[in-house]
């Protein structure tokens, strides 16, 4: 079975495909809570699956852009994951998974925008089913566009990106069901930062030792 | 034989600050302790950069994982359970090493154990001495850290004492360490630089030691006046052009540092009525500090524990041995949803 998550986003998504079809989903009630609720999703997509941490054949991750601490839980755990039980790892970029989902509902020249915060987004664009450009990270207004944007980030800047359409987050099921059919690139589990480290020491009371 | 091989053999994982590591044990005894630093990615800031960390333990956690399987000659699958890291530290970085523990305890089917960072540091001289002493009196010196402990049962039961009110003591030795033009962490240099140095040959002044400090801050440190009166001490040396005495300040400095540190954990010690200390934390790394403690210990009649230096600084064996306790103490473990907590607090010894 393909175990899959995605963390670049608020939200915590996780689906379980066992080669024909999506047999369990989760989706985290809370957001900005992806250390506390991932491990539980995967608990639960496997016990409603009747299935074992073994039964997993293969991993499936959303590599971002995303914020970075949330997407750092999700890479973190397909990394573990996969050499804890032996099993392959299959990276995808996060956008590709809103991507999927908004040519599944008839889209075919659009682009996916989510939220990067500091009042930017991440931004691709995709034609005939495929990424042709991105991601990158951008100001809404330097980007703003008559074309269907989909995505969060679209829906938070209505003045650069008039017309929104399909899903606001990405989804572990389409994820999981994308990489079956290998239907976008299949990129090896890095995360997509986009940004280089804010260089702010920490202050001292944090650092224990 | 057959005793040592049944006890659990536990993997602990440590990403509280810049280090990540992995630690294995079985029982009491240390099969293996992979770390991996980034302090170099560090230095050139003079201190951590949480996201640099944040970043650098993701890119460590599998490499550091193998590896310390492989020192211990273990497969992961031999493993009986995890033990995490779960606080004090850095909120991003903690949170990389909770997501791999979680990640390990979900795929091998084990139990899970997120632990304090500080309890840990006191947990892991039984890989190097045994069993710890019930109760005993713990002085974690570090970057982050300065406390005074008093621990009854390192798995459920450690009483704060007392703890830095401003700068901790390995912080001062960074600082100080800037100050003389020394690098970055400046603990290991101000100890090599002060062997040549004379200590007495200038008076720094020696935090919260006055007799009305003492009366409501008795147990606590505070070694940002030291800082500041080293910083004001080179500033009027240079000003007058004459040549800074860098072994001589490094010798003073530290030495203001070590007294007041072991005169304290010994009042400590004494008004608990405990008769063994334990020093723990990058500082406990420092030559002077552990030559004064056992000094200063044996003339009231008490013993000294510190654990060599490379288990003073942070490391996963040291979470593995808390774990291991937790295991042996029959602890009940945490749940998958064992949140990251930077600032637990250290009576908080489990999550
Ligand atoms: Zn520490």
């Amino acid at each position: 079975m393909l175990l899959a998550f995605d963390t670049a986003t608020p939200h915590v998504t996780v689906a379980l495909h066992d080669g024909q079809r999506v047999v369990a989903q989760y989706a985290s009630s809370e957001s900005m809570r992806h250390g506390e609720m991932l491990a539980p999703g995967i608990a639960d997509v496997l016990a409603r699956a009747g299935a074992n941490s073994w039964d997993i054949t293969a991993v499936a991750v959303g590599v971002g852009p995303g914020p970075f601490t949330g997407l750092r839980v999700g890479l973190v755990t397909a990394r573990t994951m996969a050499l804890a039980l032996d099993v392959p790892v299959y990276g995808v970029c996060s956008l590709d998974i809103l991507a999927a989902a908004a040519i599944d509902a008839g889209l075919t020249d659009f682009k996916v925008a989510t939220d990067a915060r500091r009042k930017e987004v991440y931004l691709a664009s995709y034609a005939e089913g495929r990424r042709i450009d991105g991601p990158v990270v951008v100001k809404p207004a330097e980007a703003a566009t008559t074309e269907t944007v989909v995505g969060h980030g679209a829906l938070l800047y209505p003045d650069s990106f008039p017309n929104v359409a399909g899903p606001e987050h990405p989804s572990a099921a389409v994820l999981a069901e994308l990489v079956v059919a290998e239907r976008f690139e299949l990129l090896d589990p890095d995360p997509l930062y986009l940004r280089r480290p804010d260089a702010v020491v920490a202050h001292a009371p944090k650092k224990v030792s | 034989m057959s005793r040592v091989t049944s006890e659990p053999l536990v993997l602990g994982i440590e990403t509280s600050c810049d280090e990540t590591g992995v630690g294995i044990v079985r029982g009491h005894t240390l099969l293996a302790d992979a770390v991996a630093s980034s302090v170099e990615e560090h230095a050139r800031f003079g201190g951590v950069v949480p996201e640099v960390a944040s970043r650098a333990h993701l890119e460590a956690m599998v490499p550091t994982l193998e590896r310390a399987c492989a020192d211990a000659g273990i497969a992961l699958g031999d493993v009986d359970a995890i033990a995490v890291t779960a606080g004090p530290g850095l909120a991003g970085a903690l949170l990389v090493g909770v997501a791999a523990a979680k990640a390990l305890a979900i795929s091998l089917g084990k139990p899970l154990y997120g632990v304090n960072h500080l309890a840990a540091h006191v947990a892991v001289d039984q890989l190097e001495h045994g069993p710890l002493p019930d109760p005993c009196l713990a002085m974690l010196v570090s970057g982050g850290h300065s406390s005074l402990l008093r621990v009854d049962d390192v798995t459920s039961s450690v009483t704060a004492l007392g703890a830095t009110i401003d700068d901790a003591a390995g912080e001062a030795f960074d600082k100080v360490a800037r100050l003389l033009g020394l690098p970055f962490p400046g603990g290991p240099h101000i100890d090599r630089v002060a062997r040549g140095g004379n200590a007495v040959s200038i008076d720094f002044p020696r935090g919260l030691s006055s007799r009305r400090d003492l009366e409501r801050h008795r147990f606590d440190f505070s070694f940002s006046g030291l800082k500041t009166a080293v910083a004001r001490w080179v500033e009027a040396r240079e000003a007058s052009g004459e040549p800074v005495p860098v072994a001589d300040v490094a010798a003073a400095f530290q030495e203001a540092v070590v007294d007041v540190l072991t005169r304290k954990a010994i009042d400590a010690a004494v008004d608990q009525g405990i008769e063994d200390i334990l020093i723990g934390g990058g500082v406990a790394a420092n030559s002077r500090l552990r030559l004064l403690a056992e000094e200063r210990a044996s003339a009231r009649g008490l013993r000294v524990r510190v654990p060599r230096p490379g288990l003073c600084t942070d490391n996963g064996a040291m979470v593995a041995a808390l774990g291991s306790e937790m295991v042996a103490r029959g602890r009940v473990p945490s749940a998958l949803d064992l949140p990251a907590d930077s600032s637990m607090p250290v009576t908080h010894v489990l999550s």
